[in-house]
């Protein structure tokens, strides 16, 4: 297949960016979509020009590395994929296809197509995770968790932090990457202890990160990979709303 | 200089007690006087860096991804080993050191492996206590499933994804320190040097991969927990910018580096399909307990596999080893394939495959217990191949994914630069000549959780008056020197050739000669051909842009200009020894019906090599002692 593409070029954080048009050709279906990206690449790099910046690293679904906005969708047409999973067999020749980096106040450009996502981890560092230092565990099984339990907060717990959810959100929230920690930790019993002050401190620095609110659209649940529940959403709500009533009374 | 392997008195299972009753500790009031340098976040250095941090060490952690919750642990699926006997089926803290030292064939180091299985009941504890969801049976306790290589069910699991609920742990760890102040991460950044000081290791220079900057950081010990290094096959399981470059230029300041050509090649990987592609993807060991591998009885058999009868088919592992059958070590599973695909067996338009089939299996258990075991794989198996393997088997080639070599280590996981350390994958300890499934991230952990924190102030107790150690001394100007020094050579070949490209092709040289199958020619010629392709890369590689910022094609150029030198060492290594063990099989050395002839009496070390500049190394041979376990011939029949 020959196929042009249109892919965002900025140098960096304060500069300005455009899009900019690429031809390659001899791309055959069975690449991944990120293959075809280093073809193009050695192309320019044979040609001695700056090469296109962008993120991976498994390559296989699971880091969370990756991060492209495909023809106007969070890592591509495929509902529940990462980037590095897109394959080719679903473009044809002759196709046109527009690249763009993550968008979000809390995601700026570095360069081209990586953004920077620091902002997540500081919402983990607010408070996701359980205050246990190495060495006070007791005996895993002294602590028996339903089969359904402990499924239910892998589910949650399987979040790979891309932040798919944030660039699609209108509001560019990261409620479903958010609650989906929130929610792991809650359901089970060890990280029961913290979760009251977890849920407030969790949830103030998503705000103070730029990240905007959640008006319950769902887009988010319908890119993440990883087919995290909005129901964590509604979970993280009455978390907070319990925090908050307990703290009040 | 002598290795010294450092290994404490007394029986076996006293050792490790024995070593904490005497080691010398370092005073909580003084910890904060102390800096420690960890390279790496994944559950190796993850784990050091959030243990130490907690201890109250003033810690520094540094690594290459966006996040710590990237690193590649993240990419393990199936699951990790303990002795916690929660089975009842006479697991017990000796059978997992017998298992993993007769799966390494007899070339690891009894008391570190012992020390393994140890803890390994702790980090269980542990990591449940810090909120992985692992798998649980129906009352709430916890749930095993075998691997390959033991006959007991000993690893844990978090669905298809234990790796990455335990490296979410171990970086929520980090996390937690970073909000109490003891832990400072540098994201995005990599390692260029270690800095050494009057013999200790006393600092790194990094590059800041989002400024361009190159930066000094001094501290009093520094940790490598950088993973392994089988990218160097190109096509690997690793992610794509693991890298070997750290333990690389610790061993040219000094380390030594230890059994470098063990690598393992993992039998179920999904086969390549063409000159394009970048990774192999791994499909978990974990398949196989539920998976039967076989290929036609037929040569080039047109039909499609669920139309080929039973008694057409060659379930070769079945056939060969009885005993441990489909469950047999990755090196045997391996070079089996290998074997049915050389002889022309092989399935798929490549003849690159064979087939692991689930249909047995489904019809036992039904579609819903096969899909809650392994769901997320056959998942990922449909993404990338289009096919659903609840409907017709998976096809799996063998494929490069861990390295049993690295940098040689002491039992306190000192390597022979004193104040440095290594530890995971990055070192070379507790595998022998192979891994067993599920014992990797259990060495990762242990060696970041339980272990390096309690050596490592061995040696701190010792720099309480050492003061901070400052970097504007000549041993960082000139290793910052030669840094930027090598990163404007690479810039001014503006040669022709993609480094992709070049790495392509080392990746084809290592994968025909010093992979599965080695001989003596076979290696020779390897050496010649990387010497080769090294002169290429240094005249005509194509590296555009500059230092000034972020730059890939430059990050990449570094890390291939050092596999361009492990991978000579590697077949240096493969050459000396004239021996099978493990994964190193040398065709010179095998039985009539093709099993690996070890060689105890000339061959029982661990080959620690020395640097000794340009295409030179010597030849450090740690003897290895069993005491407590009887040395055997390694059959899975
Ligand atoms: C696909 C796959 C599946 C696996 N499945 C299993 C399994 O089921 N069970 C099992 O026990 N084992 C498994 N393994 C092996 C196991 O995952 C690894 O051996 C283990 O996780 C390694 O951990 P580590 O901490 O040593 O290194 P890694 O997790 O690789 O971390 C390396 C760290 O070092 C940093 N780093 C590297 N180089 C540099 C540099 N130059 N500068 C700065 N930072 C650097 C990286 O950023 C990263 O943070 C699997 C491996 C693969 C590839
Ligand atoms: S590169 Fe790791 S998820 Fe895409």
């Amino acid at each position: 297949m020959n196929l042009t593409l249109k892919i965002w070029r900025q140098e960096g954080p304060e500069a300005k960016g455009k899009m900019v048009t690429y031809k390659v050709s001899d791309i055959s279906k069975d690449m991944s979509f990120l293959e075809m990206l280093d073809v193009l690449n050695e192309d320019l790099a044979t040609k001695g020009e700056r090469t296109v910046e962008f993120d991976h690293d498994c390559r296989e679904g699971i880091c969370g590395q990756c991060s492209l906005v495909i023809n106007g969708q969070a890592h591509g047409h495929e509902s529940h994929y990462t980037t590095c999973q897109t394959h080719m067999r679903s473009y044809k020749d002759g196709d046109v296809i527009f690249i763009e980096p993550f968008r979000a106040k809390s995601f700026p450009v570095i360069r081209d197509l990586k953004v920077d996502r620091s902002s997540m981890d500081k919402i983990i560092q607010a408070g996701g995770y359980i205050s246990s230092f190495t060495g006070m565990a007791p005996e895993a099984n002294s602590i028996p968790i339903h089969h359904e339990v402990a499924e239910s907060a892998f589910d949650s717990a399987a979040c790979i932090g891309c932040g798919a959810c944030v660039a699609t959100c209108k509001n560019s929230s990261a409620a479903l990457f958010l609650s989906a920690k929130i929610s792991h930790l809650a359901k089970l019993p060890q990280g029961k202890v913290e979760r009251m002050e977890r849920v407030v401190w969790m949830v103030n620095a998503h705000d103070d990160e730029g990240f905007g609110s959640c008006t319950n659209t769902g887009a988010c649940a319908m890119v993440c990979p990883q087919e995290v529940d909005l129901l964590d959403i509604t979970r993280m709500n009455y978390e907070y709303n319990r925090a908050l009533a307990t703290v009040r009374s | 200089m002598a290795l010294n392997a450092k290994i404490p008195e007394g029986l076996l299972k006293d050792k490790w007690q024995n070593y904490l009753n005497k080691t010398n500790i370092v005073n909580p009031a003084n910890r904060k006087k102390l800096d420690i340098i960890v390279v790496g976040a994944g559950l190796s250095g993850g784990g050091a860096a959030a243990s130490l941090a907690e201890l109250g060490y003033n810690v520094k952690v540094f690594f290459f991804q966006d996040s710590g919750r990237r690193s590649h642990s993240v990419a393990a699926q199936g699951g990790v080993n303990a002795a916690k006997n929660y089975k009842n089926d006479g697991d017990n803290v000796y059978r997992m050191f017998y298992d993993t030292i007769k799966g390494g064939d007899y070339r690891s180091r009894e008391a570190n492996v012992y020390r393994m299985a140890q803890v390994s009941v702790d980090l269980i504890d542990h990591m449940t206590a810090q909120g992985v969801p692992f798998g649980r049976e129906y009352g709430g306790y916890l749930s095993n499933r075998s691997f390959g290589g033991v006959l007991v069910s000993r690893t844990f699991y978090a669905r298809g994804q234990t790796g990455q609920q335990l490296l979410l742990a171990t970086y929520q760890a980090m996390m937690k320190e970073i909000k109490r102040g003891t832990l400072t991460q540098y994201s995005r950044h990599e390692i260029q040097d270690i800095v050494v000081v009057d013999g200790k290791a006393r600092g790194v220079i990094v590059r800041n991969l989002v400024t361009g900057e190159i930066e000094r950081h001094s501290a009093h010990a520094v940790v490598l927990g950088t993973g392994g290094f089988g990218k160097i096959f190109y096509l690997s399981t690793l992610a794509m910018n693991s890298n070997g470059s750290a333990t690389w230029r610790a061993h040219k300041k000094g380390a030594f580096f230890a059994n470098p050509s063990w690598t393992q090649i993992h039998p179920t990987a999904l086969p390549q399909a063409g000159e394009h592609q970048s990774k192999l993807t791994l499909m978990s060991e974990s398949l196989r307990n539920d998976g039967r591998i076989w290929v036609p009885k037929k040569k080039d058999d047109p039909r499609p596999p669920g139309e080929i009868p039973a008694e057409d088919r060659d379930y070769y592992l079945e056939r060969r080893y009885p005993a441990f059958g489909n469950l047999v070590p990755r090196d045997v599973a391996s070079r089996a394939a290998k074997e049915r695909m050389d002889a022309g067996y092989g399935v798929g338009p490549l003849k690159n495959a064979v087939y692991l089939d689930f249909k047995t299996a489904i019809e036992k258990l039904g579609v819903d217990t096969i899909r809650e075991r392994y769901g997320n794989l056959f998942t990922m198996y449909k993404k990338i191949t289009g096919i659903d393997a609840y409907k017709e088997p998976m096809k799996i080639s063998p494929a490069a994914h861990f390295s049993m070599g690295g940098l040689w280590v002491d039992y306190e996981l000192q390597t022979t630069i004193p104040g440095l350390y290594a530890v995971g994958e990055a070192n070379f300890a507790d595998h022998g000549a192979n891994r067993l499934g599920a014992n990797s991230l259990l060495q990762a952990s242990v060696d970041g959780n339980f272990i390096l924190p309690n050596t490592i102030s061995n040696y701190l107790s010792n720099e309480i008056r050492t003061g901070k150690i400052p970097t504007d001394t000549p041993e960082f100007d000139e290793a910052e020197k030669a840094v930027k020094e090598q990163l404007q050579k690479i810039l001014s070949i503006k040669g022709t050739m993609p480094v992709d490209q070049i790495h392509r092709r080392l990746g084809k040289i290592m994968f025909k000669e010093v992979a599965m199958s080695r001989n003596e020619k076979g290696l020779k010629w390897a050496i010649e051909e990387i010497r080769k392709l090294r002169k290429e890369f240094w005249t005509n590689v194509a590296v555009p842009g500059d230092d000034k910022g972020m730059n890939s094609e430059l990050e990449k150029a570094g890390r291939l200009a050092d596999y361009l030198e492990i991978s000579e060492l590697m077949a240096v290594d493969a050459l000396d020894r004239k021996e099978s063990c493990g994964a190193h099989f040398r065709e010179e050395y095998q039985t009539e019906d093709g099993e690996a002839v070890r060689d105890d009496k000339n061959y029982m070390y661990s080959a620690a090599w020395e640097w000794l500049g340009g295409e030179k190394w010597k030849l450090h041979k740690e003897q290895l002692e069993f005491k407590e376990i009887e040395v055997k011939t390694r059959s899975y029949k």
